[in-house]
């Protein structure tokens, strides 16, 4: 897993590539819960990159979502591919959480 | 795929990706498409991360691994584990369409098993827990040359 991240305006755009499994799961959810530390409030997750997601990784995504609300802050996501769309559909995260097809779309909105 | 082949590893989550590793090779030499065997690998990596966590609280043990032939042109993917009587099917499905707050953490793992196996079976066997994960064959499967 690798995780990039880049401010847009507001926005942290975070990009993260590879796999999020029971292993990376927990750097992945530190990794954001420091920038939300930071002040950040706005979040994009971009996954055009993202091959595997498993449920360690929609817990620490959970995780994020619930204390980025308490801040009022704002958690959406773009560039689903394959496996972790079907993982976001199956698992219902596709209609709890905001998805746009890509990182500029979803610039678009913010 | 006349035989059984397996591995067997400490039930520590330090092996899950090389139980990953062996699941993917496996995998992909009996002809899966690409779809198919991360959904696999997805699978098996719920129930071992279960076993990692939840087997053995107050004693260390093994987890094992094995792909056999399965009834009616399924592959079947065994896991078995020496840990305390666990199963899986028991535990009841997520409210997937709770929202945010009300989102429970747990059983979304055992519920993508359900939703994605052609069939699963669990059985205690002794001191054994054995869960079976059935996935119907590839359609063109091609005996590998050499």
């Amino acid at each position: 897993m690798e995780i990039n991240k880049k401010k847009e305006k507001d926005v942290l755009i975070v990009s993260v590539s590879g796999r999020i499994d029971a292993v990376t799961a927990p750097d992945f959810e530190k990794n954001l819960m420091e920038s939300i530390g930071a002040g950040e409030k706005t979040f994009l997750l971009a996954m055009d990159h993202l091959e595997y997601i498993s449920s360690a990784g929609l817990r620490s995504i959970l995780a994020i979502a619930k204390v980025l609300k308490t801040k009022e802050g704002k958690l959406v996501f773009a560039g689903l591919q394959g496996p972790v769309k079907d993982v976001f559909k199956i698992s219902g995260f596709g209609s709890i959480f905001t998805i746009f097809d890509t990182e500029a779309e979803a610039l678009k909105q913010l | 795929m006349d035989t059984s082949t397996g591995i067997v590893v400490p039930a520590q989550l330090v092996y899950l990706q090389k139980m990953l590793d062996f699941v993917t090779s496996f995998t992909k030499k009996a002809g899966f498409d690409l779809k198919r065997i991360r959904e696999i690998e997805l699978c098996v990596e719920e129930v071992l991360v279960n076993i990692f966590n939840y087997a053995y609280p107050a004693t260390t043990g093994d987890v094992a691994l094995v792909f056999q032939p399965g009834p009616e042109d399924t592959l079947e993917i065994r896991i078995q584990d020496t840990g305390i009587p666990f199963n899986i099917l028991s535990v009841n499905d997520p409210d997937i369409n709770a929202g945010i707050d009300e989102r429970q953490i747990g059983g979304l793992g055992i519920f993508f098993v359900r939703q994605l196996m052609d069939r699963v079976e669990y059985r205690r066997d002794h001191d054994r827990n054995i869960l079976s994960l059935f996935v119907k064959m590839p359609p063109q499967r091609e005996l590998s040359g050499g």
